[in-house]
């Protein structure tokens, strides 16, 4: 009973982080954008600088009518949401946010493997939306939302696969228990590319080019509406807590700190995925959106040869220092 | 993995083999609807769940290191390859009525020949061996490893140079066909046939000579 329980509870937090960090996020972006633009963003809704304009949104949305295409592949279409959405919930369970056994959702002995396998799944999701909308904006952009997975996915691999090697284990929580200061500067061109190429996987500014607003309108969540279409943005805010949660964990050293690694193992995660966050918001801010044969050149020539680099140079080290 | 000293009787299943049957069973039918489905994109999004199923299979059979290398390999990156070739060329919504390609029972011979041999082979080499589930897990990626890389190096390195050589292959065909279609001097004699804006241009220097 006792470990039902504590099942039950663990659950009950992961699912609990997964709705709010993302909207936390999504707030935190509504802030620093207007900020950084000269503007003040969203100030009314809850009183406070408009700390309750996502829950608005939230309502607006549950309140719009849910409209499925007449031409649509209606079961697919509904689907898809759910597909895009549930991967991100359950990489949530793997990702060790303090140095015990209870700061885990799941202790996952390949857990490398999963995270990334598990991602992967997910933009499956998009490209049942695109197809399914019987649009051809929509169908374009799960085309290149295709396009950009096959092509980023490799390096994202690679790099933490150099991780790996260096842990010498493909666990999480193993990962943060070999963990050394030094392996920063060590493992830095991995830790780039793996962020790097996880942005492209999100489909974040400066990589959006599969929902380009300005030539296919939305690519493949053209046709949404109402809950489904929120369900999608939750998809992507989710994508950033976990994309950032990893790299801090893979790279970043998750709970270690230079002070408090004890008790204040998870403030250092929390801070670290939320600098990562941060960053990710700024270059949304910073960069113009890429052509579609700049983003493939950028990762077939660049990313895949630096991860490979990396993967040499991680290699060469670990079998020196032994 | 133990060799069976009490007999391990089919009549009392434990939780995990129901599991088990049950789960197989979703995947073979989701295998059949994959190549029964008159709907192509339906069938590439039923192979995801027929992978999946086979992951799953593998996850209660304490293999997880395969499993989710199943996940990442078929169901993210072949079924996405797959899809996206779809999409590019054909994926209508709704029936496709030249989906199929008249040699069903020949297909279906091959299949059944197929997994007849394979069935053989794995009962015929398992006949006798249980996996104990309660101790130690048997496929951790430890364990994993260990014998991929002690017992069975030879074959790993085997099938790493089938997959250069495969790779090598795609490289030299997709250059190849490039270079025919930029190059017009290889295939123009084709092209003169039907394309008609090419005779004008021949027949151009026959009237010029004829007005001379």
């Amino acid at each position: 009973m006792n470990d039902a329980l504590d099942v039950a509870l663990r659950l009950l937090v992961v699912f609990v982080v997964f709705l709010t960090f993302p909207l936390i996020v999504g707030q935190t972006e509504h802030k620093v954008m207007a900020h950084m633009q000269g503007r003040l963003g969203p100030m009314y809704a809850g009183g406070f600088h408009g700390w309750a304009q996502l829950i608005a949104d939230g309502v607006k949305f549950a309140q719009k009518e849910d409209v499925v295409p007449a031409g649509a592949d209606r079961r697919i279409f509904q689907l898809a949401p759910a597909v895009a959405l549930l991967p991100y919930l359950l990489v949530l369970l793997a990702i060790p946010i303090g140095p015990s056994e209870g700061a885990v959702g799941e202790v996952i002995d390949a857990g490398v493997f999963f995270v990334l396998a598990v991602m992967g799944v997910g933009v499956l999701g998009s490209l049942m939306a695109g197809w399914a909308s019987a649009n051809k904006f929509s169908l374009l952009g799960g085309l290149r939302t295709a396009a950009q997975l096959l092509a980023y996915e490799l390096p994202m691999l690679l790099a933490a696969a150099s991780v790996a090697m260096a842990a010498g284990t493909v666990s999480l929580p193993g990962i943060l228990d070999a963990f050394e200061w030094w392996w920063l500067p060590w493992q830095i061109v991995g830790a780039i590319v793996f962020f790097v190429a996880g942005l492209a996987e999100l489909q974040r500014p400066p990589f959006d080019m599969p929902v380009a607003d300005s030539e296919i309108i939305f690519g493949a969540y053209t046709e949404y509406t109402g809950l489904r279409f929120a369900l999608f943005l939750l998809a992507e805010y989710a994508g950033i807590i976990v994309l950032c949660g990893l790299t801090t964990v893979l790279f970043l050293g998750g709970w270690h700190g230079p002070w408090g690694a004890d008790g204040l193992g998870w403030v250092w995660t929390l801070l670290k995925t939320a600098v990562l966050a941060f960053l990710v918001i700024w270059l949304r801010v910073t960069y113009p959106r890429l052509r579609e044969d700049q983003l493939q050149k950028l990762s077939w020539t660049l990313l895949v040869p630096l991860s490979l680099a990396q993967i040499a140079l991680t290699g060469i080290v670990k079998v020196v220092i032994q | 993995m133990t060799l069976a000293q009490a007999p391990h009787g089919f009549l009392s299943p434990t939780g995990v083999e129901i599991a088990f049957l049950l789960v197989g069973l979703v995947t073979f039918g989701a295998a059949l609807v994959t190549v029964t489905t008159r709907q192509l994109v339906h069938a590439a999004l039923w192979l995801v769940v027929t992978l999946g199923g086979l992951a799953v299979e593998y996850l209660l059979l304490t293999a997880e290191f395969i499993a989710w290398v199943q996940v990442l390999i078929y169901v993210g990156s072949v079924v996405v390859l797959l899809l996206f070739g779809l999409m590019l060329t054909r994926a209508p919504i709704g029936r496709s009525p030249d989906a199929d390609s008249g040699n069903r029972w020949a297909a279906l011979t091959v299949a059944v020949a197929a997994a007849a041999a394979l069935v053989w082979v794995v009962v015929d080499a398992f006949r006798t061996t249980w996996i104990d589930l309660d101790g130690p897990a048997a496929g951790s990626t430890k364990v994993t490893g260990a014998s991929l890389f002690q017992n069975w190096v030879l074959p790993f390195e085997a099938l790493s140079v089938l997959l250069l050589a495969a790779l090598v292959g795609a490289i030299v065909l997709s250059r190849k066909a490039k270079a025919e279609t930029s190059s017009p001097p290889v295939n123009s004699q084709a092209t003169t046939e039907s394309s008609p804006s090419v005779p004008d241009a021949r027949k151009i220097p026959a009237e010029q000579e004829g007005a001379r």
